[in-house]
């Protein structure tokens, strides 16, 4: 063992607390584009119509968890279809990564929600306490009336805007202009203020005060990231070929004109100062590094001020790097196999699920064949077995099925207290969008040759649309 | 080992070490934030509130039983004091419906069917089976043979007040004599009845049997209930003994059994024991089993 004195350990790390500067640039503009247009589908599509006719919300997207219906646009899901969301999170993850092989964690820098929020709640604190120098100086400052009143003002737009994410949220589990009313007049159900509480607790705590901990610490993807990429990623990179050695501009001029080594970086710190994480890219590739590109945007306002070419961070590889400094070209090669496999994966679970959602029967019939007694002998002799059917009717109409059973010879079917058409077959009306249960009735006659147990197809046919849902069961005898 | 206090840092990542060193691998120090250490003191604390809110310590005949009186027990009486009055205010509406109306209005059938599954299963199926399958001496509830009747008003009265039931005016009630033990009939004379009856199911006949006796014998001693051919008789609740349904079974031993010594099997009069509205229930969830008429 060796030579360290517990006590001498720190027992937890020490807080840093980031103060990330504002930057303008490329990638700062397109991060204000994807935010407005993430925020703005979040907070809007509740709102959006879809007529489904008159016995089906008109909500375009529901999860309608009182009466177990999820609507998606022309999509409707019943509670046993929940594995299209299972084909959704299996896209939904090929995708990410798929994303990581071509440009590394681009999920993380500018669509995850806690960096999409974490932006916002850091413009708001922008507003009310300036950028990052102010800040500082401002927190290190004593309280002052005019330091209560902006970190009131800052702490009150970000409890609004968690307040708001809240509300949004709860929207997509009922009608939103009808919950919205009561909201407004303090009717809605308790459960909906319940979660707009939660969800402006999280918002707060995570966008306003975690911010970069919860990608350091609580996130998962981070640590898969680092095992999903190659050396062919595109990633958020110094380019240490260019960079270094790091000296002053006046400095590295002295030192060209002595055709002696000197780097682009003139270790102004710029990239430090916009981080939102509060990492140095210069160290590398590392589990803090979210590739936001603000550190790109940050340098090559330097670089144009110093007049030496942009790019000295940029998406690149730590190859291309090495393949620079050997004065080889760097070689950028998206189309790859993992690349190939990746968008080959999307395409097969993506055209599973589109054939299954084109193929999807709005009738189903499910059978359950009563267990005591298996079967019963009537007192003419003949044999009868007692199903429990239930029928499911995915339309928004109401619809009539005939009943019928076959694979035993003079083999029928009853059922108790429902109408038949006129050639005997029992009729199950099932109301739209619903399912019903009826119990059946299944009779062989006397004498009829059959097995302990035999193969019968129960049969469902829509009168009108003429829909067939056939299901095989068992009948029994002595 | 070095008492002095050094610390050790490795030397690629420059970060120190926790000092565990497992065949000359070190662990890095990564210590945890603040806030997360925080969190978990914030824990501990909390498990302290609940030795005190909630019933936790074990104690010799009992456990400290916190101070909002919480019991999982309380919980489970709660809920079933409304589930009481939940199925109440839902089956009030069969109160005053008829038996009909009850079966041919869906929202009432329901009900009706749930509250008389449930209660079948609590007092029939002890003797009826789960299913209502019956066994030897009870009857099968699913076929299309009925001892009093498979009316819905025929199978209410039976609930209501049983068969055989003693001090009860309304019960079902029909006596078959036990021909052997009263000494009606000798030993070969129930052989040829048992025989003869065998023969009216359309089953094979014992060969000893005297055939002409065995029809001699039942004109004189079964047909008054059970009619000529043995058809039975619903008002007496004497049973068809020409269908393929038999209560106690048709062989020759079982036969000369029931003819001996007599059945009459009895069942309580529910009207005593469940509420009018229970009653309705089962009748319309016995009627539904298959063999309603």
């Amino acid at each position: 063992m060796s030579s360290v004195d517990a006590e001498d350990l720190p027992l937890f790390a020490p807080t840093k607390k980031v103060y990330p500067q504002s930057v303008k640039g490329r990638f700062r503009r397109a991060k204000w584009v994807i935010l407005a247009l993430c925020l703005g589908v979040y907070y809007l599509l509740p709102f959006l119509r879809w007529d489904r006719g008159p016995n089906l919300p008109n909500q375009a997207v529901l999860l309608d968890l009182a009466n177990n219906r999820f609507y998606f646009f022309f999509i409707e899901i019943w509670p046993q279809e929940v594995y299209y969301f299972t084909g959704l999170l299996i896209l939904a993850a090929f995708v990410l990564f798929l994303m990581n092989a071509v440009a590394g964690r681009v999920w993380c820098g500018y669509l995850c929600p806690q960096t999409v929020w974490t932006d916002l709640f850091l413009a708001v604190e922008r507003f009310f306490e300036g950028d990052r120098r102010e800040r500082i100086k401002r927190d290190e400052a004593p309280w002052t009336a005019d330091k209560l009143l902006r970190k009131t003002g800052k702490h009150a737009v970000w409890l609004l805007i968690a307040w708001w994410t809240g509300g949004a949220w709860v929207l997509y589990f009922a009608d939103a202009p009808t919950l919205v009313k009561q909201l407004a007049t303090l009717t809605a159900p308790i459960t909906a203020y319940v979660w707009i509480g939660v969800l402006t607790f999280t918002t707060y705590s995570l966008a306003g005060i975690m911010r970069e901990q919860v990608c350091l610490y609580m996130c998962p993807w981070p640590r898969i990231q680092a095992a999903l990429t190659d050396d062919d990623a595109l990633n958020v990179t110094y380019r240490y070929d260019r960079g270094d050695p790091r000296v002053s501009v006046k400095q590295a001029q002295r030192l060209r004109a002595e055709n002696k080594p000197a780097g682009d970086c003139i270790d102004c710190n710029q990239c430090v100062a916009v981080c939102p994480t509060g990492i140095d890219i210069r160290d590398g590739s590392q589990l803090g590094c979210i590739q936001c590109g603000l550190c790109i945007d940050a340098c090559n306002n330097v670089m144009a001020k110093i007049e030496r070419p942009l790019g000295l961070i940029a998406y690149d590889t730590d190859d291309n790097v090495q393949r620079r400094i050997k004065g080889e070209t760097p070689v950028y090669q998206p189309l790859r196999a993992r690349t190939f496999i990746y968008a080959g994966l999307i395409v097969i679970v993506g055209g599973a699920m589109i054939f299954q959602l084109a193929t999807r029967r709005t009738a189903e019939m499910s059978i359950l064949h009563d267990r005591a007694p298996l079967f019963v002998t009537l007192s003419d002799g003949s044999i009868r077995n007692a199903y429990t059917l239930r029928l499911l009717n995915k339309r928004p109409d109401s619809r009539p099925f005939a009943l019928t059973v076959s694979g035993i010879p003079g083999i029928r079917i009853e059922t108790v207290g429902l109408p038949a058409t006129a050639d005997l077959r029992p009729i199950v009306t099932v109301d739209p969008d619903a399912s019903r249960e009826v119990r059946a009735l299944v009779t062989v006659p006397a004498g009829t040759a059959i097995d302990k147990s035999q193969n019968i197809t129960f049969t469902a046919s829509d009168l009108f649309a003429g829909e067939v849902v056939s299901v095989r069961e068992h009948f029994f005898a002595p | 080992m070095d008492s002095k206090h050094i610390q050790d840092v490795d030397a690629v990542t420059g970060i120190s070490t926790t000092g565990h060193e497992w065949d000359g691998i070190k662990e890095l120090n990564t210590p945890l934030p603040r806030w997360w250490l925080s969190l978990f003191y914030v824990t501990i604390v909390w498990s302290f509130g609940y030795w005190i809110v909630y019933p936790a310590w074990p104690l010799v005949s009992d456990a400290t039983r916190g101070v909002i009186g919480y019991a999982s027990r309380l919980t489970i009486k709660e809920d079933l004091a409304a589930l009481t009055k939940q199925r109440a205010a839902q089956a009030s509406g069969l109160t005053d419906a008829t038996l009909e109306q009850i079966k041919s209005d869906p929202a009432m059938f329901r009900i009706a069917m749930a509250q008389g599954k449930a209660a079948f299963g609590d007092n029939c199926a002890a003797c009826h089976g789960v299913g209502g399958g019956g066994a030897k001496g009870y009857p099968n509830l699913n076929d299309d043979d009925w001892l009093w009747g498979g009316s819905l008003d025929a199978i209410h009265t039976t609930l209501e007040n049983g068969i055989r039931v003693a001090g009860n005016n309304d019960t079902r009630i029909s006596q078959m004599p036990a021909f052997g033990r009263d000494g009606v009939l000798k030993r070969d004379e129930i052989t040829a009845v048992a025989s003869h009856v065998r023969g009216l199911a359309g089953l094979s006949q014992e060969p000893k049997a005297d055939k002409a006796l065995g029809a001699k014998l039942f004109q004189e001693n079964c047909a008054a209930c059970h009619g000529d051919g043995g058809k039975g008789n619903k008002e007496l609740g004497a049973p068809n003994l020409t269908d393929a349904i038999s209560l106690y079974g048709m062989d020759m031993a079982s036969l000369t059994e029931t003819i001996a010594n007599s059945r009459n099997g009895v069942m309580p009069a529910w009207g005593q024991r469940l509420d009018p509205v229970t009653i309705k229930a089962l009748t319309v969830y016995v009627h539904s089993l298959g063999g309603g008429q």
